[in-house]
């Protein structure tokens, strides 16, 4: 009888001793990630699986959405309570969500090795008012694609260097009748337009604000936006463009229908995927060009981190989650439609291999980066310059007058 | 019975009702309200009264007298192309013939499809590189070349109602077929018999037993429409500048993008009391139009 006391009361302890870290180790976070540019779908449930393989007391339920419903679904979740652990966010939010308190200032967790190891630049992706909100993740900028076999055709033997340049090569491509509208955007009424108009507004070196204030509406970004009108009107640019989110833009690329495109990263090795792409090997890219006696090259800051939301349960192993995305390792691994945050993988020939040319581009178009303003009231002033951009493009309003509308309404 | 135990067991019997109703509408209603008086955010702290600030800034601003033009269009140009065509097809498919039931059941088909999937769809219609819609009428040598159907303002719109149109006409379609069921047949034999055309038998013996349904579907995809959003937002997210926004999408931009809560709440009821005006306004109708056919 006291036997099987004892063998119960043991038989109770171990089971007990199975069951109780068990109980308290099972964690599950929800990340929110994108589905669209950058690291695909599929690399991102490859890393995390290789994560949970690693931590086998996490789970991380994955949820991507359109980038046009990213800030939205993220604000949503968090005024409704709950939601997210892990978010995705854009380099253009960190101000809205440190002022709203949407993320958690994780600068305690930032290492030195960290600060040493990633590059400078990918840095002003997570930062606001001295803290940092995250660790950056995708450094992105738009490249200028070309389609090298049109080009050969039309006697050309160099990428265009300058703006100027771009238009006249693809006049010439134009007047061979190798294309209708040899340049491809996508300038439909989202962000996506704006971070062309970026680009162009760093070429010609002007400001969006100064002193807090809307500037953007004279000189290097209006030159910007009048640059973006002509080329619609001289009828060199695709006017679909206008109706182009960068998927669009792909698309078109792919096909051969787009001697010169304005894309993310992601279109190098996409685009010379000869499964799904007609310009397989053909695929060109360098830095999106500059403006004579302005600048050399052109970029925008289209990086995004990994943060930890304020309403997270489980921040400890969010920022474990993220460490891990954010590796050097993981990012050497799936180097093909995002460029890793690490300057010493630049010089990695896992990484390098084969992307010569795009690690090139990357080099001096990721120094080169220009930042969209950091405001709380970004999503405004963003919403303002998309209506601007199209009521030019359509000709209801001429790039001065738009601009000064733009201003006005930003909410600055 | 007494009319009192009736008038008490009736009320008992909605009680359960009217407690969700309260709970799920009433109380939100009244937060709305409430916060639209306030300059509140979205999240963080609640936000200071700021009395009718909200309303006045909303009622005066350019956008708003903008998109209630485009939100009205949109409702009265789709609701009634809707009507039309939907009690077309029902009129068609309350005829005998081989393969009635097949057709029947493929109408619902658009209805039943979740609206972003029918949204999604059309676009790639529309597509301008390789939309079907450019494919078929290049082919057909109706336009020269590929356009831009959902890029330009004067296109955009329309664009949104027919696609609107091939998703919702066969709600209609089917209110209409089921009170087509219910004409009886001596009536429109006995009109075939006093020599009554094909127009005359719709106009004067069909219609009337088709008026006081089709009221209830003028109402109902009226309220629909106006307070229309997730087509709209799939498509063209409001573009191109701004011609295809409505009301709810600048609701949407207000609250949740731009994250003043206050303000959105202010428009939103705005949207609210449109609507009721235009539902109190049929309401009225029906009872007019099922007096009349009574």
């Amino acid at each position: 009888m006291l036997r099987t006391i004892t063998k119960t009361l043991v038989g109770a302890v171990f089971a007990g001793g199975l069951l109780v870290p068990h109980a308290f180790a099972e964690t599950t976070l929800n990340a929110l990630f994108m589905a669209q540019a950058a690291y695909s779908e599929a690399d991102v449930r490859a890393m995390t699986d290789a994560f949970t393989k690693a931590n086998p007391d996490v789970k991380v339920n994955l949820e991507f959405v359109p980038y046009e419903g990213l800030h939205d679904k993220t604000v949503l979740a968090q005024g409704s309570g709950g939601g997210y652990d892990v978010v995705l966010f854009d380099v253009i939010w960190p101000a809205e969500y440190a002022t709203n308190k949407v993320l958690v200032d994780v600068s305690s967790k930032i290492t030195d090795d960290m600060k040493k190891g990633v590059l400078p630049g990918a840095w002003t992706t997570v930062q606001y008012d001295g803290k940092y909100y995250g660790m950056p993740w995708i450094l992105d900028t738009k490249y200028l694609f070309y389609n090298k076999d049109i080009l050969e055709k039309a006697g050309i033997k160099t990428p265009p260097k300058t703006w100027e340049e771009l238009g006249a090569q693809a006049k010439i491509i134009q007047d061979k009748g190798l294309l209708k509208t040899p340049i491809a955007w996508s300038w439909s009424q989202a962000e996506a337009a704006i971070c062309d108009y970026t680009t162009l507004v760093s070429a010609y070196g002007g400001d969006f604000l100064k002193d807090g204030k809307p500037d953007f509406q004279n000189g290097g970004g209006l030159s910007a936006l009048k640059y973006m009108v002509d080329s619609y009107k001289s009828g060199l640019t695709n006017p679909n463009s206008k109706e182009f989110l960068e998927e669009d833009v792909r698309k078109v690329f792919e096909n051969g229908d787009a001697a010169f495109a304005l894309n993310w990263t992601y279109m190098y090795n996409m685009a010379n995927d000869p499964k799904d792409s007609k310009v397989a090997g053909k695929v060109g890219v360098v830095p999106a060009p500059g403006v004579t006696g302005i600048s050399e090259v052109s970029a925008v800051n289209g990086s995004m981190g990994l943060g930890v939301t304020a309403v997270s349960k489980h921040p400890d192993e969010a920022w474990k989650y993220i460490e891990y995305m954010t590796s050097q390792a993981t990012q050497n691994q799936y180097a093909k439609l995002s460029l890793p945050i690490w300057a010493s993988s630049y010089d990695d020939p896992t990484v390098t291999k084969g992307q010569e040319e795009l690690i090139a581009a990357a080099k001096l178009g990721l120094a080169a980066m220009y930042p969209r303003p950091t405001t709380p009231k970004y999503q405004e002033l963003s919403t303002a310059l998309q209506q601007a951009i199209q009521e030019s493009l359509l000709g209801q309003s001429s790039p001065e007058d738009a601009l000064k509308t733009a201003a006005q309404n930003s909410g600055l | 019975m007494s009319s009192t135990w009736m008038t008490t067991r009736a009320w008992l019997l909605m009680l359960p009702l009217l407690v969700v109703m309260v709970a799920v509408i009433g109380w939100p209603l009244v937060d709305t309200v409430g916060l639209s008086f306030t300059d509140a955010k979205l999240v963080g702290t609640g936000g200071s009264y700021v009395g009718f600030d909200n309303y006045t800034n909303m009622l005066s601003s350019s956008n708003f007298s903008r998109t209630l033009v485009t939100t009205t269009l949109f409702a009265v140009v789709s609701v009634a192309a809707e009507m039309v065509i939907g009690v077309l097809a029902a009129l068609l498919l309350n005829q005998q013939f081989h393969g009635r039931a097949i057709l029947r059941a493929l109408m619902i088909l658009p209805w039943a499809l979740p609206t972003v999937v029918n949204a999604t769809l059309w676009r790639l219609i529309y597509n301008p590189e390789y939309g079907a819609l450019n494919a078929a009428l290049t082919q057909l040598n109706l336009i020269d070349a590929y356009r831009s159907w959902l890029g330009e303002p004067a296109t955009a719109l329309t664009a949104l109602i027919v696609a609107d149109c091939w998703k919702n006409f066969p709600l209609v379609a089917l209110i209409a077929l089921a009170a087509l069921q219910a004409v009886p047949r001596d009536i429109t034999a006995a009109s075939l018999v006093d020599g009554a055309g094909p127009f005359n038998r719709f106009r004067f013996v069909i219609l009337p037993y088709l008026a006081g349904p089709l009221m209830v579907a003028l109402v109902l995809r009226t309220i629909e429409a106006f307070k229309v959003f997730d087509i709209i937002w799939v498509m063209t997210r409001g573009g191109p500048a701004n011609s295809t926004r409505t009301l709810s999408i600048l609701v949407y931009q207000e609250a949740f993008s731009f994250q003043r809560a206050g303000s959105g709440a202010s428009l939103a009821l705005i949207v609210t009391l449109l609507v009721t005006v235009l539902a109190v306004a049929y309401a009225a109708l029906v009872r007019k139009t099922a007096g009349s056919a009574a």
